[in-house]
């Protein structure tokens, strides 16, 4: 591969724009200075020079631990928790004479929680790393010595190495551009993964290197580059080369970024000037934050709440403790003798009471410390493992395309997916799949193309089919995406007025022509002849571009050669039928950017004819018409909005005849333009380019489908419907992103659009005077009116029902996002029904998603899929990459993985319902049994004068939240599902439980609470009253201390998995075997640790074989307890359910009543919400019908 | 995890199989679509319920109270009324004081007839057994073996005495109770076993039949009772019982069993040997007798709450029958929905 094909092709010279001189700036004399003083020795990395400065290598690590570390640092993290620790400091009090029970019943549970939760981090993290060997052991070809390159791994690479990177392949580190496959030494490199935009960027060499184009040329390279040290900025850079002695300037022009991608360039040769986390990419990326679920934290306050109780009832208990101890003795005489408190150690010494108090509330605190749920956060950890083993494993969440199916990176957050309230969403590659396809036309007045849009087939769909017959989302698009696969890409054009050379017969056959071959010939794409099947392919810089050549080539103006000075295109003669070779000759090529918004060539065709061809945007595009240039304007105008409505993209043609004097005066001036080298070159080149785009005679308008993904429309409809806003935050232009809200029904007909821009005449004007300080202050201003501007449309118009929408662009947004300003700005986004932010930086997505998550302290949620998501996915509440294209960097920095933005509906809708349901019932259930079981103890320490003498044998303390109880609510967690799948998304609306957090909510918590309060009284109130002093068994002998504990804690553990039974919706094997296994358990636990010897088992040895199984009012007790304690919940959920359902609780009866199937029953449930539902094609049928009626 | 493991054939689904696919396996554990029984509280489960704890409880309690109105019990206090009328002022001091006492009379009146075994309880009132310094005040050890004689942790200050190590040690040992009861009956004494009132479990694995008593209430301060040196722990079941500590302050323990009917109209004398003080903490001393049911002794507590319930149940499935019947459900106001409450939402 040496060498490899060279293009004798100078692409530099279709560039007048972009393809600059270097020339040194202020900038560069800032070099060596502090923050400017990294020097790369290129070729030489292991000299010793080299060696003094420490680079780090290649190596980039993305796990929280290494091997060392895991231990210290995995520890620490655990005890950080509040309740951990507490838990740590009571296993180090048991170890003293203060504890209640013995040490290593209390060691033990916490052991195992501790534990168990360090073995699931440890595998997490031994995930990460299997990750980050895959990426760090990726191949690249390095230059060895005397001009050998070989590969090596990217862990490997040194600052200095000489690298060759072959097409498509990711750049492994940062690099110096140094020399490409082309003569310019120019190549082409997708940054998607780091900004999101799809189009190709152009990078060139310095001249002085572009001559090493041979592998052997780098024998004896040697040259020394000073640069800035490592930083964040991806679109600055600054150096110097110093090549033979010379000092050449550098500049971000040179410097190829890692994790980006060298596209239509055959290889390029790269000097690595960063490496591993010194790369922009990685500066870029901060650590990823630990994210925790609002419920989880919510639960931390709870927590702290129970620590309050728990202190509270200790420092009661240790008061009475205090005067029942003090009163022991009194002026020397003894009152409760059998105590000897005349000689006592200082916890019981009557003589020393308020010290004995002190002392006694430690040893309270360690009894009551069962209200604190010590295996609470393992089962959480335990719970949301097999929770997102579930979302791993759902067959409706797995890409068969891509064979990717969902994967759940952390599961902290699945609960968190049920409570999502903004969705800010990334566009190209997440919401669309980053493909054109030229699917409509207008030509001379008249539209062509039977090609059907991903919107219009969601709405036909919706329209179709009556609301509500089950019909489930995402079984049905199957059919759709097979018919979808059109078999050429790109094209998806179908009109048989014009395919297969029909177009000939068409009225206005001439214009067809003259449309067909612009397209085939305005362009800056790159043919590719296969030589063995004469196909040709095209290499463009963006897909648009290609769409339009292919178009061309499938109507019959095949483009197949490209040299720097004429174009060839093969087309039917309109009077033979026959294909004929047709050479333009390229004079110049005004190529595209975003303030010019169009792009023109002028060629001479075979007659000798001068023509300009223009293909542009409606907006400069009319503006540049000449007088009868636009014949057929008003029909062209009205195609296009249809068009844009549908979310296409659209570009005018046009052209127009030159006369000789005027090119030849055009292109005079434009050479000289061209070849000045100054700032305002490009001002002059384009100054120089409007004079000659004008007067031009329209031929009519493309419209590409930027393709969105599968099934995207109706999921985001489904979204709509649940009350979940969404937001796009894009780098596009506004127009596409406004074409992508067209598309997705974020947007429609008659939505009141706010757009913020600073496209102002005034800005611009002082932009070009170049004054930083004013164009800042005008711009602050612009955006401050155009914000307050859009508050006052808000409210004036709240009260119809006009929908609003905000578009705002990035340069606003710079302003929008100051601290002054972010207010009013969220609150105007906040009321608008949908929200688009253009042009954005990777920064202010993730400042929006911050802004949007602080200001209105509601969940995110981001999903992107680029690298210029990570800061947006790392900010969210819940990053959602998108593992469908190949960039790692979104997915790695996610949260939850998922190939296709549809798959979220069954995410947040499905799993994020049950999740946020299930976690949340959890909790309150924990918090419930605890406080059963914890208080029991206090009441019972009422009637032990309160010394803290527990009232169970140690280990079933120890083993309560352990073995008793915890699997039935491990269960609970996993499985238990409110309402099926289907009726998920059946009705949306359920979704609205999560986010207004209803089953979460301080009163249902505190219900739990006083349930669990209540059931203790009750239970020991009965047990202590029904097994009073009397004879217990009918051999006359009477209750002890374990028989009365035992059977109220079998009162305990039969109430508790009854409750659960109670509380559980979803009854599987499983669950009937955790619920009653539990109780099973407790028994056998009792037979088996009873059996062993009196050492080991102390007080429990053989009291449930000998006292309590043959007693029957044992039995009796428990069943009489067990029963009447769950009678009060009963009652009430039983009211609940029939007076006062909740949503949930709703659908329940439809499913129970069989009334599933009645599409108008369901609608009135469905429709439950009174605020209606803003965006989505839903709401689009909606509203078109409403102005139909008006 | 499972799901990067490759699909194998057989998946049951129709997607072909893939090598190293990673489509997760259809199972429908995996699917969350396990066949489950989803009960809601429909009128039918929730009146049934009710009914059927009602039809459960009330014939239980019914039950329940009969065995407990079975029983026969005569209870008597004699904790003041034994202290010799000089001293009534100063109870504390008559039991303190050392040297015999005399014995004291009581006469108690069977109004039933009595079946036996009729059981003789002492109860204690306002007697800390369960208290954290006294249950832990002994040790299990030394109690069991012989060679571990001078295991004494735990027992202070009633671990050793200036003649060495006190078997049995610690607290609960030491205070011992040590009232005795005599009955006669038509002035024929009336025998008490005092066997087999203790736990068979006790006797066997936690007292030992090897370990004696030593140095026990001698020397230092008397607690309570005194064990009899030649007579293993095993043997000694008062102290066995009184060693299986009370749940609750108010207690009854076990003293012995009387093997003979009582008629109705017995007059029994008891002859009282009042030494125990509880006179400190103002506990009171009762004695009982008692016979038993196959639900134990006498307490009504449990049939009634039985009754009660079971009524209420009754009561509630009534009532939601009628309220059911009355008022059928329609499906809510949606201003029910807290997402709906509250002015204009967000």
């Amino acid at each position: 591969m040496a060498g490899g094909r060279r293009r004798k092709l100078l692409l530099s010279k279709i560039y007048p724009f972009t393809c600059g001189r270097a020339s040194f700036r202020d900038d560069h004399s800032q070099i060596g200075q502090p923050g400017f003083s990294r020097v790369v020795f290129c070729n030489e990395p292991g000299s010793f020079e080299a060696g003094i400065r420490k680079y780090s290598n290649n190596y980039v690590r993305t796990t929280k631990y290494t091997f060392a570390s895991f231990l210290p640092k995995s520890l620490f993290e655990q005890f950080r928790r509040v309740a951990n620790f507490f838990f740590l400091v009571t296993a180090i009090l048991s170890y003293t004479a203060l504890s209640p029970y013995s040490a290593s019943s209390s060691v033990v549970p916490l052991v195992i929680v501790i534990g168990a939760t360090m073995m699931k981090e440890g595998i997490e993290d031994w995930r990460r790393k299997q990750q980050d060997i895959e990426v760090n052991n990726r191949k690249v070809k390095v230059h060895q010595h005397d001009g050998n390159f070989d590969y090596t791994e990217w862990k490997n690479l040194r600052v200095g190495d000489i690298v060759k990177v072959h097409k498509d392949e990711f750049f492994p580190a940062d690099l110096l551009l140094l020399s490409s496959s082309y003569d310019d030494a120019i190549c082409y490199v997708e940054t998607m993964n780091l900004d999101g935009e799809t189009n190709l960027k152009l990078k060139q060499a310095l001249e002085v290197t572009s001559s090493l184009d041979e592998d052997s040329d780098f024998s004896n390279f040697r040259a020394t580059i000073k640069c800035e040290d490592p930083n964040a900025n991806l679109y600055s850079f600054i150096g110097t080369m110093e090549l033979e002695e010379q000092q050449h300037p550098l500049s971000p022009q040179q410097l190829l970024l890692r994790d980006s991608k060298l596209r239509n360039t055959e290889h390029i040769y790269g000097a690595v000037i960063f490496t591993g986390h010194d790369t922009k990419v990685i500066q870029n990326s901060t650590n990823p934050p630990s994210k925790r679920s609002r419920i989880e934290r919510k639960m931390d306050h709870i927590i702290y709440f129970l620590f309050c109780a728990l202190f509270t009832i200790s420092f009661v208990g240790s008061i009475f403790f205090g005067i029942s101890t003090k009163n022991d003795l009194e002026n020397g005489r003894m009152k409760r003798w059998y105590l000897r408190p005349d000689s006592s150690e200082i916890f019981f010494d009557p003589k020393r009471a308020p010290v004995a108090a002190i002392y006694h509330f430690l040893t309270a605190v360690l009894l009551y410390s069962y209200l604190i749920p010590i295996s609470l956060y393992v089962s959480i950890e335990i719970v949301k493992v097999l929770q997102s083993i579930f979302i791993n494993q759902d067959l409706q969440m797995y890409h068969e395309e891509s064979d990717k199916p969902a994967h759940a990176r952390t599961s902290n957050l699945n609960e968190e997916l049920g409570q999502v309230d903004t969705i800010l969403s990334d566009k190209t590659g997440t919401l669309t799949c980053n493909s054109m396809e030229f699917i409509k036309c207008t030509i001379a007045g008249t539209a062509y193309g039977r090609g059907v849009t991903e919107v219009e087939r969601a709405i036909g769909r919706r329209k179709g089919s009556p609301l509500g017959n089950g019909e489930v989302n995402g079984v049905s698009n199957t059919e759709d995406s097979a018919d979808a696969k059109s078999t050429v890409k790109g094209f998806n054009f179908k009109d048989e007025r014009v395919m297969n050379g029909n177009w000939i017969s068409e009225p206005q056959a001439d214009v067809i022509r003259k449309f067909f071959r612009l397209l085939a010939v305005c362009h800056t794409a790159i043919p590719e002849v296969d030589e063995d099947t004469g196909n040709v392919s095209y290499e463009a810089e963006s897909p648009d571009e290609a769409a339009f050549v292919i178009a061309a080539r499938e109507v019959g103006f095949e483009f197949y050669k490209r040299t720097q000075t004429s174009i060839s295109i093969r087309e039917q003669d309109p009077v033979s039928g026959k294909k004929v070779e047709r050479l333009y000759q390229l004079l110049n090529v005004l190529e595209f950017n975003s303030t010019r918004k169009r792009m023109s060539v002028i060629v001479r065709d075979e007659e000798g004819k001068l023509i300009i061809l223009s293909k542009g945007a409606d907006s400069v595009m009319f503006e540049r018409l000449a007088k009868k240039g636009g014949e057929f304007e008003e029909d062209t105008m009205e195609h296009l909005n249809e068009y844009a409505d549908a979310g296409l993209r659209t570009l005018v043609l046009a052209y127009r005849e030159l006369s000789e004097e005027e090119y030849n005066e055009f292109n005079q001036k434009f050479l000289e333009a061209k070849n000045l080298v100054s700032a305002d070159r490009d001002t002059l080149i384009d100054e120089v380019a409007e004079k000659i785009e004008r007067d031009l005679i329209l031929l009519g308008a493309t419209a590409v489908e930027d393709k969105l993904q599968n099934g995207v429309p109706d999921c985001i409809d489904k979204l709509a419907q649940a009350g979940i806003k969404l937001w796009v935050l894009t780098g596009d232009k506004m127009e596409t992103a406004i074409n992508i809200g067209y598309a997705c029904s974020l947007l429609r007909q008659g939505m009141k659009q706010i757009i913020i821009n600073l496209d102002t005449p005034e800005i611009q004007s002082l932009e070009k005077i170049g004054e930083k300080a004013a164009i800042t202050k005008a711009s602050k201003e612009s955006v401050g009116n155009q914000l307050t501007d859009g508050k006052a449309q808000l409210t004036a118009l709240s009260a119809s029902d006009g929908a609003f929408a905000l578009i705002i662009d990035g340069k606003s947004l710079v302003y929008a996002l100051e601290d002054d300003m972010k207010k009013m700005f969220i609150e105007l986004a906040m009321g608008c029904a949908s929200v688009i932010c253009c042009r954005s930086s990777p920064k202010q997505k993730a400042l929006v998603t911050r802004l949007v998550k602080s200001e209105t302290g509601r969940t995110t949620l981001a999903i992107g899929d680029g690298a210029n998501d990570v800061g947006m996915l790392q900010e969210a509440d819940i990053g959602i990459g998108i593992s469908g294209v190949e960039g790692m960097q979104a997915v790695m920095s996610s949260d939850i993985a998922i190939a296709q933005f549809r798959y979220l509906e069954r995410l947040l809708l499905v799993h994020g319902h049950w999740c946020y349901r299930r976690i949340s019932t959890m909790i309150c259930y924990f918090f419930y049994k605890n406080i059963v079981f914890g208080f029991s103890l206090f009441l019972y320490e009422a009637y032990a004068s309160f010394s803290g003498e527990p009232a169970y044998n140690d280990w079933y303390l120890a083993l309560f939240n352990v073995f008793f109880s915890s699997l039935p609510v491990i269960a609970l967690g996993v499985f238990d599902q409110d309402v099926s799948a289907r009726f998920c998304l059946k009705f949306p609306l359920l979704y609205q439980e999560g986010v207004q957090n209803v089953l979460f909510s301080w009163r249902r918590i505190f219900g739990w609470m006083f349930n669990g309060l209540y059931s203790s009284i009750i239970i020991f109130f009965l047990c202590s009253k029904a097994l009073e002093h009397q004879a217990f068994t009918s051999d006359g002998k009477t209750v002890s201390k374990e028989i009365l504990g035992g059977t109220m804690y079998a009162c305990i553990v039969c109430v508790v998995n009854l409750q659960m039974a109670l509380t559980i919706s979803y009854f599987t094997v499983i669950q009937h075997i955790v619920i009653w296994g539990s109780i099973a358990i407790w028994y056998l636990f009792q037979v088996v640790y009873g059996a062993m010897s009196p050492q080991t088992s102390t007080d429990a040895y053989k009291v449930f074989v000998e006292a309590l199984a043959p007693a029957p009012s044992y039995w009796l007790v428990t069943l009489f307890v067990s029963f009447t304690t769950v009678i009060p919940y009963f009652f009430f959920s039983a009211i609940q359910m029939r007076f006062f359902p909740m949503y949930h609780g709703m659908i329940q009866w439809i499913r129970e009543d069989g009334q599933s199937n009645d599409p108008e029953f369901c609608a009135i449930v469905r429709q439950r919400s009174i605020r209606p539902t803003t965006v989505g094609h839903t709401a689009r049928v909606v509203a078109s019908s409403g102005r139909q009626h008006h | 995890m499972a799901s990067s493991s490759a699909g194998g054939p057989g998946s049951g689904d129709a997607a072909p199989p893939r090598r190293n696919s990673k489509r997760p396996k259809y199972s429908r554990f995996t699917q969350q679509e396990l066949p489950a029984c989803k009960p809601i509280l429909t009128p039918r489960w929730v009146i049934s319920a009710f009914l059927l704890v009602g039809i459960v409880f009330i014939p239980i309690g019914v039950i329940s109270l009969f065995a407990s109105q079975d029983v026969v019990e005569i209870v008597d206090r004699y904790d003041s009324v034994c202290i010799p009328k000089n001293f009534t002022n100063d109870k504390v001091k008559y039991i303190q004081s050392p040297g015999s006492k005399p014995p004291c009379h009581r006469i108690l009146n069977v109004t039933k007839h009595m079946k036996q075994p009729i059981y003789v309880y002492y109860q204690l009132d306002n007697f800390y057994q369960n208290h954290r310094r006294y249950v832990k005040s002994r040790n299990d050890k030394q109690l069991r073996d012989p060679s571990s004689e001078n295991d004494i942790s735990g027992c202070k200050p009633e671990d050793s005495n200036s003649r060495g190590v006190i078997v049995p040690c610690g607290l609960i040992a030491w205070s011992l109770f040590n009232d005795t009861y005599n009955f006669s009956h038509n002035n024929q004494q009336l025998k008490v076993n005092r066997r087999g009132i203790s736990w068979k479990s006790d006797r066997d694995h936690k007292f030992g039949k090897d370990v004696f008593p030593k140095n026990f209430q001698s020397g230092g301060l008397i607690g309570g009772g005194k064990l009899a040196y030649n007579v293993s722990l095993s043997e000694q079941e008062d102290l066995i019982v009184w060693m299986r500590t009370a749940a609750l302050p108010t207690f009854r323990k076990l003293y012995g069993k009387i093997e003979v009917d009582l008629q109705k109209g017995d007059v029994i004398n008891v002859t009282l040997g009042n030494y125990y003080n509880t006179y400190s903490f103002n506990g009171k001393k009762k004695l009982v007798l008692s016979t038993t049911s196959w639900l134990g002794g006498k307490n009504d507590f449990l049939g009634i709450a039985y009754l009660t319930v079971g009524g209420l149940c009754f009561f509630l499935a009534l009532s939601f029958t009628l309220i059911y019947l009355i008022k059928p459900r329609q499906l809510g106001d949606p201003t029910f929905l807290s997402w709906n409450r509250g002015p204009g939402g967000h």
